[in-house]
């Protein structure tokens, strides 16, 4: 059972989250022709806004209702509705995600009521656009909750309640916020070769995987249509990924009566081949030749992959279902998650991570409970704490701002789980030291308090 | 908020800023700040502002009272160094949540988490921020700093800025006035002397002041305190000992050079390190207010000697790009380009400015820029990214210099681009800082991708169809365009086989 360790601290150190409202803005990123719009001062959105460019490298389209001091006194339903006037005319978008902050919740806003005036007054001039509205105050959630609020009332919003005929072959996807483009390409690919057609939402694959449009764009280009998550309700089946989406899909389930099932991981070997067999039953198809051969591909990975695992201490710092989705890799090659640090305890995926104990906490916890370990996982924010304790840091999740082509790396199914055991194991093998007498003695072995760092034998 | 508002108050009525100067009685009153337009609007906040003129100082712990997203979207995000303590990267937010906010907990917080600091670091001083939310719920940060300052034994500095107050100008005005309130002036230092200067507003970004101080110390002058570069707490609560000071960047602490002038009798200047003959003009201006301030004349000949020395080097190391940069079109797109050195020296090696944004330029900068461009339709206030995006990708310029929020506008258009703010990798003050601007733009321009990305797909570009519309007629045209390519390379052959 694993216990979970609640925050004492006053100060928080070095932050491991980001807030909740940018979580939901990158949920309706993952939407085509979309502007996602902060309801907050401007530096909220400036501030995710330099985060997001950080990360992707991309243009995002990110705008705010810049309340300021008057307006937070007075009320911000009229900037809110200038803002989204605005938003219109200027950049015509099929949809605007509207996420608050924690300025406009502690006051008390009642921006549901706010945007319902708006929609009945504004018909007309906003004809063609979707509205839709995420309470996301950043003084709770982080980027789980946000994207989760998102898609949830993406779809209370604009799928078309009721039982519906269903098209066979048609399956909704919901992924959680740490499948990459990637790994969305890599899903979408799979799930087609079994002849089923899959609907994603949301979709960062056809917005954010860094191409060069020949024209300018002020909105998201590619990604979900607003028409598919219409129409959501005609679909067979739908799968969530990640215990975070459990929500979403529940909705999805209620206004439409669509079947779902849960997978809370997609990464290592077992889970993989759950999600095969699922698309086989599903399909009535068999398993194609190349998903077989990548599974045994997997099978080789792990075998020349597994020496460089065995007993290596692994301190991990991620939000809950991404702890698990690493924790659960790392556990199932034979390393030991030492340390494990999350954001909230509110997640019901936390006991089931392979760790003793989890803190809810920062940054600077992973640093203060790292110390032994082989191997840091989380976000570029961990890199201080990776030179200070001189031990490698493997890069997960988000923020990824200090290394190119995050988007681009694949973490689920068979072929990226072989990426990511080659990729653990590289880092093993660059950062091996060469054996020295004094490592080695066996009377000193004998002196050395608690277990030493895993012994340089063990590094190949 | 009463005492806030008396600040804001103040620091818009700015009598040592152009622009101020040049408004009516009436307009000064209204201040500075523009109406933002709520769904067309970009920059930072106060609180932002704030952080950025305070955070660079090294040895200070930094502490964010507010929720997750102010300090946890923003952390460690500017490229300033330091060349000893590492504090100032270490992030610390009291992560207020919504228990904190409803039960009214946040001073308590505020005040566990000061102790925790002192505790686990013992910073010479911390430095509280204000925000949004801790503004609204009332949460009165100077009396929790006044405490603690006097329970914990060192000095809790609140910077009273939420973002709801306005710009990022502001922000970087108000944590001047912080300084003056409650740092600078109180440590006197046991070795001031004639050749100790301030430098206001540099933010040793990518080290780029230790590109300058070198050049400081050749003439024995001494940097009392850098602000906030590369700064110790200590140097600047005993700055106002130096005997002169230089603004850098003036728009941001403007307001605190002229009250340091008017408290403590330190004469400033406006001036920059950007460009062969700025920087050069600003180490003639540090030597002669040290003279008028006492320090022995002789210092003005040691300063001619050494920038005609630097000088001669830096414009023979320009030389060498003329060749390459010749004729090449610059647009600038940046808040206010102070340092019209800058436009000066790529001018004199050949290059053409296109195009520059006068957003936050004052009417003498406009004048001057008329005249280098001969045409003021190339003056922009600030232009739209749709309209950015058309220019750069009808070929109007070789490259942009501008910040990052523009980055992907430029090479979205497939046109070269240089970061000269704050993200920026290399160091471009001073006469190396300049050759190494211009070095990076040479490199910019003439790297090899740029043939490569504008070219089109071999397929996109076959005649015959180019012209054809989308149709069953075109898959014939595709394939037939393909079998053109197969009768050369077999792989292909084999693709169009598949096709078919």
């Amino acid at each position: 059972m694993t216990r979970i360790l609640a925050q004492s601290k006053s100060a928080s150190v070095n932050p491991l989250k980001s807030s909740q409202p940018l979580g939901a803005a990158l949920a309706f990123l993952g939407i085509d022709g979309a502007v996602p719009l902060f309801h907050g001062t401007q530096g909220c959105t400036s501030f995710a806004l330099v985060l997001f460019v950080r990360h992707f490298k991309e243009t995002i389209p990110l705008q705010t209702t810049a309340m300021d001091e008057v307006t937070t006194i007075l009320g911000g339903s009229d900037n809110l509705e200038e803002a989204i006037l605005n938003l219109k005319t200027r950049t015509k978008p099929k949809l605007i995600g509207v996420c608050t902050t924690a300025l406009v919740e502690t006051r008390g806003e009642d921006s549901a009521g706010d945007i319902a005036d708006i929609k009945l007054k504004r018909a007309e001039e906003l004809a063609g656009t979707e509205i839709v509205l995420a309470n996301t105050p950043d003084f709770s959630g982080a980027l789980e909750e946000g994207w989760s609020k998102a898609v949830t009332a993406m779809i209370e919003g604009i799928t078309r309640p009721g039982e519906r005929a269903r098209q066979s072959k048609k399956i909704a996807i919901l992924p959680g916020w740490n499948l990459t483009v990637a790994d969305i390409e890599h899903l979408r690919e799979m799930v087609k070769s079994f002849g089923l057609h899959p609907v994603i939402l949301p979709d960062l694959s056809g917005s954010l995987d860094g191409t060069v449009p020949d024209h300018w764009v002020p909105t998201t280009y590619g990604g979900t249509s607003v028409e598919d998550i219409r129409e959501l309700g005609a679909a067979e089946h739908c799968i969530a990924i990640c215990e975070h989406m459990r929500r979403p899909a529940e909705v999805l389930h209620k206004v439409t009566g669509v079947p779902y099932v849960l997978f809370e991981s997609l990464t290592g070997l077992k889970d993989a081949d759950q999600f095969v067999s699922l698309l086989s039953r599903i399909s009535g198809e068999p398993v194609p030749a190349g998903v077989c051969r990548r599974r045994a591909q997997l099978q080789d990975a792990f075998l020349d992959g597994h020496f460089h695992f065995g007993g290596k201490k692994i301190a991990i710092a991620a939000e809950p279902d991404q702890l698990y989705q690493y924790a659960t890799f790392f556990v199932d090659m034979g390393s030991e998650i030492t340390a494990a640090v999350t954001t909230t305890d509110m997640s019901e995926i936390l006991e089931k991570v392979p760790a003793e104990s989890i803190q809810i906490g920062d940054l600077g916890d992973l640093e203060t409970l790292a110390g032994g370990a082989d191997l840091l996982v989380t976000h570029s924010h961990g890199r201080q704490a990776s030179h200070r304790l001189g031990i490698p840091l493997m890069r997960v999740g988000f923020p990824v701002f200090d290394r190119l082509g995050s988007q681009h790396k694949l973490s689920i199914l068979y072929q990226g789980t072989r990426d990511l055991v080659f990729e653990v194991a590289n880092m093993f093998q660059a950062d091996r030291h060469a054996p020295t007498p004094e490592e080695l003695d066996p009377f000193r072995k004998r002196e050395a308090p608690g277990g030493p760092r895993s012994s340089p034998l063990a590094r190949h | 908020m009463t005492s806030l508002s008396a600040k804001i108050q103040d620091v818009f009525d700015e009598p040592a800023c152009d622009k101020n100067r040049g408004k009516d009685a009436k307009a000064r009153k209204e201040g500075c700040a523009r109406p933002l337009t709520p769904g067309a609007a970009a920059g930072g906040c106060a609180f932002d502002g704030a952080k950025i003129v305070l955070q660079p100082i090294t040895d200070v712990a930094h502490l964010v009272h507010a929720p997750l997203a102010c300090e946890g979207n923003s952390w460690d995000n500017r490229g300033a160094a330091s060349s000893g303590p590492t504090l100032w990267r270490t992030s610390f937010t009291t992560d207020l949540t919504e228990l904190d906010v409803v039960m009214g907990q946040g001073e308590r917080k505020l005040f566990k988490a000061i102790r925790e600091i002192k505790e686990a670091y013992a910073p010479p001083a911390v430095f509280v921020y204000s925000t949004c939310v801790t503004a609204l719920i009332g949460d009165d940060i100077e009396a929790v700093c006044k405490r603690a300052a006097e329970k914990f034994g060192l000095a809790v500095v609140p910077i009273n800025a939420p973002g709801l107050a306005g710009s990022k100008n502001l922000g970087n005005k108000l944590a001047a006035e912080a300084l003056l309130d409650h740092v600078i002036g109180t440590v006197e230092p046991d070795d001031a002397g004639p050749y100790d200067i301030n430098i206001l507003g540099e933010f040793n970004l990518s080290g780029e002041f230790w590109l300058i101080k070198p050049l400081l110390d050749r003439l024995g002058i001494r940097v009392r305190a850098c602000i906030p570069g590369d700064a110790r707490y200590l140097d600047i609560a005993s700055a106002h000992r130096a005997r002169a000071a230089m603004v850098v960047c003036s728009t941001a602490l403007i307001n605190l050079a002229r009250k340091m002038d008017e408290r403590w009798h330190i004469p400033f200047f406006e001036g920059s390190f950007y460009g062969i003959s700025d920087t050069s003009e600003a180490l003639r201006k540090i030597a002669e207010l040290l003279v008028r301030k006492g320090a022995d004349r002789e210092i003005l000949d040691r300063t001619e000697t050494l920038i005609a020395e630097q000088e001669a080097i830096a414009w023979e190391k320009l030389e060498a790009y003329r060749r390459g940069l010749q004729g090449k079109r610059v647009l600038l797109n940046t808040g206010g380009v102070k340092s019209w050195s800058v436009v000066h020296a790529l001018m004199e090696i050949g290059m053409e400015i296109v195009g520059t944004s006068v957003k936050k330029s004052t009417v003498e900068d406009k004048e001057r820029i008329k005249q280098i461009l001969k045409d003021d339709n190339h003056m922009f206030e600030q232009m739209a990214a749709r309209d950015l995006y058309t220019m750069l990708s009808e070929g109007k310029a070789d490259i942009m210099l501008s910040g990052g929020r523009t980055q992907f506008v430029a090479l979205k258009a497939k046109t070269p681009w240089l970061d000269i703010n704050q993200e920026r990798q290399h160091p471009y003050a001073g006469y190396d800082g300049m050759v190494e601007l211009v070095r990076q733009i040479d490199l910019a321009i003439h790297n090899p991708i740029w043939s490569q990305v504008r070219e089109r797909a071999p397929w996109d570009c076959q005649p015959g169809v180019k012209d054809e519309q989308p149709s069953t007629k075109n898959e014939t045209a595709t394939v037939h365009s393909a079998q053109e390519f197969a009768g050369t390379t077999p792989t292909i052959s084999a693709s169009v086989e598949e096709i078919r």
